[in-house]
């Protein structure tokens, strides 16, 4: 599903932030073109 | 979403291809507005998107389907407490149907 | 020797012809027909009056009329189950109307960035003097006013923020350079209304304590500003600037910038002085954000609600020596996310809570209460930002299950009895945990609690320098001798 993409990860501080996503991406066999954590409050 | 501009940008640069985007908000309804917004336009029309379709696949870290992509022991230490206090079967349910809108 | 949290003040300033100049409003009203345009219009259909806002459940916890857990009784939505007989005043401070608010403004501008016209300060004097705290000093500084018409080429020629009330322009606010965008006037009037409605919440401080604002040494702001200059950007103080407008003639100052977590931070900080001896008498002080003001507005309008983020929160802290009554910073107890820590939940509420509590030899169910930031999640649902707290909450209930310390059919017992509903407005600092502070100290000297947890994050990484977050946290526990 993941292996050879090339993911944007949005992640969120007080749900999955973006490190911790890009690092089960890159585990997945894809490749990390985007990534940012965002914080709705 | 902050960060729609750069997306745009960066999808305006490289194309579509190979392309997929992975989301990590625990409030599902949350997650719902940044998915419509990254595939059918920004629906409050106040931002980059507004009217732009992206048309990119969209998953969440919480669906078990992409759950079951990740070595174990990496997704549990990334996001299983996370996983633990969210329905992730209503977030499987709700971003499937956001990619078959999409085909 | 323990350090105590002396005592504690918040204030809310009800602000509504200011949310067309919160950050996200401005913006949008810019590239939506400006003033007069259609979303401008738009948002002001849905603003509230004063006594709405005075009514507002959770702003009548936020001053000590109601206590936080009041709030699961109150069904919601919140703003259609207003509080029958609210008082603007409330045990911790009160809730200040935005024309008397604008005499404060007067009272902290030290450059005439201000103008009012005569008409308005005609209008406003008496509303300014009767405020109890405000002195003969700050009402001098009205002054007489500028001519209308100045004030309109201001705007029109000098760029100059109109300044509204009732919709009508009663003044401006000009920026005091042409090329320093760090002067413009929409950064002045962020600064100046931290400044303003900081120097309110800490004059409830003095008040509440009843010392003398000359027995303070030094004061730590944890307000979310950047006060400065093009050469130094953020670098400079509203510390001293608050204190010297509260007549704070014996102390010095500096700034605290954590983001959401700076009030955590600053408390600490304060905390560590006093015990090392380098200070007695140290004042936390946050006034309100304006650019968080209106940021959700757009989840609003499309649920047809009250645009409610149109008050400016602020809070103060008075950390002092061990006064016998009042609740002990456990030093000992401080949790710290290490930047080598991670950046997922588990890390971040492991540093923060169960590491601190290891140390100390409790368990999570040792805790009466967490705070955590307590973002009101009638503000944030709307616009699709979940619910802060609760989910804070489920976080560490599930931890708390991880450790077999309570069954996972007890999360929500954990959830419900450990935890409280978010009643804060969302102005970033102001949420951090402290809200609770003095609901905290009052259920302690009662009794009714012995200790509470004091939880917040930070985004660091919204600044582009880095992708780690933050967060801090420490115990508070109820006076020993109150215990005995």
């Amino acid at each position: 599903m993941f292996k050879g993409k090339k993911v944007i990860i949005i992640g969120e501080r007080d749900g999955v932030p973006g490190p911790a996503i890009a690092r089960c991406m890159m585990a997945a066999g894809a490749e990390v073109a985007f990534m940012t954590t965002e914080c709705f409050v | 979403m902050e960060s729609q501009s750069q997306i745009k940008k960066l999808v305006d640069e490289r194309g579509k291809d190979d392309l997929v985007v992975v989301l990590g908000a625990s409030d599902i309804e949350g997650a719902e507005i940044a998915a419509e917004t990254l595939t059918v336009g920004d629906p409050s029309f106040a931002g980059p998107l507004a009217g732009v379709s992206l048309g990119l696949p969209i998953y969440h870290i919480l669906e078990p389907e992409v759950k079951a992509e990740i070595p174990e022991d990496v997704y549990e230490e990334s996001a299983g407490i996370v996983s633990m206090i969210v329905d992730t079967d209503e977030v499987a349910q709700k971003f499937k149907a956001i990619r078959e809108n999409l085909a | 020797m323990a350090v105590v949290v002396k005592e504690c003040a918040y204030a809310l300033v009800h602000v509504p012809n200011f949310v067309r100049y919160g950050s996200k409003p401005i913006r949008d009203i810019s590239v939506s027909g400006g003033h007069g345009g259609d979303l401008e219009k738009k948002i002001y259909a849905h603003v509230r009056s004063f006594e709405e806002a005075v009514a507002y459940p959770p702003n009548q916890v936020f001053v000590g009329n109601l206590h936080p857990d009041a709030l699961h009784d109150i069904p919601q939505p919140w703003y259609e189950h207003q509080v029958k007989d609210a008082r603007k005043d409330g045990p911790f401070g009160e809730i200040l109307a935005e024309d008397q608010f604008y005499g404060w403004m007067k009272a902290a501008d030290d450059f005439d960035l201000v103008w009012l016209a005569p008409e308005f300060i005609g209008r406003i004097r008496d509303r300014v003097a009767s405020h109890p705290l405000i002195s003969e000093a700050d009402l001098s500084k009205l002054g007489s006013g500028v001519a209308i018409g100045k004030i309109i080429d201001k705007i029109n020629d000098d760029a100059a923020l109109p300044l509204f009330f009732d919709g009508e322009v009663v003044g401006c606010l000009r920026r005091d350079h042409d090329a320093d965008d760090t002067l413009k006037a929409h950064v002045l009037m962020e600064n100046l209304l931290t400044k303003a409605s900081g120097a309110l919440v800490m004059r409830h401080l003095f008040k509440r304590a009843g010392i003398e604002p000359g027995d303070v040494d030094f004061i730590l702001s944890c307000s979310e500003d950047a006060v400065g200059d093009r050469y130094n950007r953020g670098g400079g103080s509203l510390s001293k600037a608050i204190g010297e407008m509260c007549r704070c003639v014996n102390a010095s100052g500096h700034d605290i910038k954590a983001f959401c977590a700076a009030p955590i931070h600053a408390i600490v900080d304060a905390a560590a002085q006093v015990e090392a001896g380098v200070y007695d008498r140290v004042v936390v002080i946050g006034g309100g954000c304006l650019a968080k003001i209106g940021m959700k507005y757009s989840g609003h309008l499309k649920n047809n609600m009250p645009v409610l983020e149109d008050m400016l929160g602020c809070i103060a802290f008075l950390i002092t020596k061990d006064d016998g009554a009042s609740p002990v910073i456990r030093l000992d107890s401080v949790g710290k996310h290490n930047i080598g820590a991670g950046s997922n939940q588990q890390d971040i509420m492991t540093s923060l809570i169960v590491k601190p509590l290891d140390r100390l030899g409790l368990r999570m169910i040792d805790i009466d209460k967490y705070a955590t930031e307590m973002h009101n999640p009638e503000i944030t649902l709307p616009a699709g930002s979940g619910n802060t707290p609760l989910t804070n909450y489920k976080i560490m209930a599930a931890l708390a299950s991880i450790r077999k310390e309570i069954d996972r059919s007890a999360v929500d017992d954990f959830v419900r009895q450990r935890g409280m509903p978010g009643f804060s407005p969302t102005q970033g600092h102001i949420p951090a945990a402290v809200p609770f502070l003095g609901h905290a100290a009052l259920d302690m000297k009662a009794g009714r609690i012995k200790n509470t947890m004091f939880v917040a994050k930070g985004s660091l990484f919204l600044g582009r320098m880095s992708q780690l977050s933050d967060g801090l946290s420490f115990l508070l526990e109820a006076n020993p001798n109150i215990r005995k």
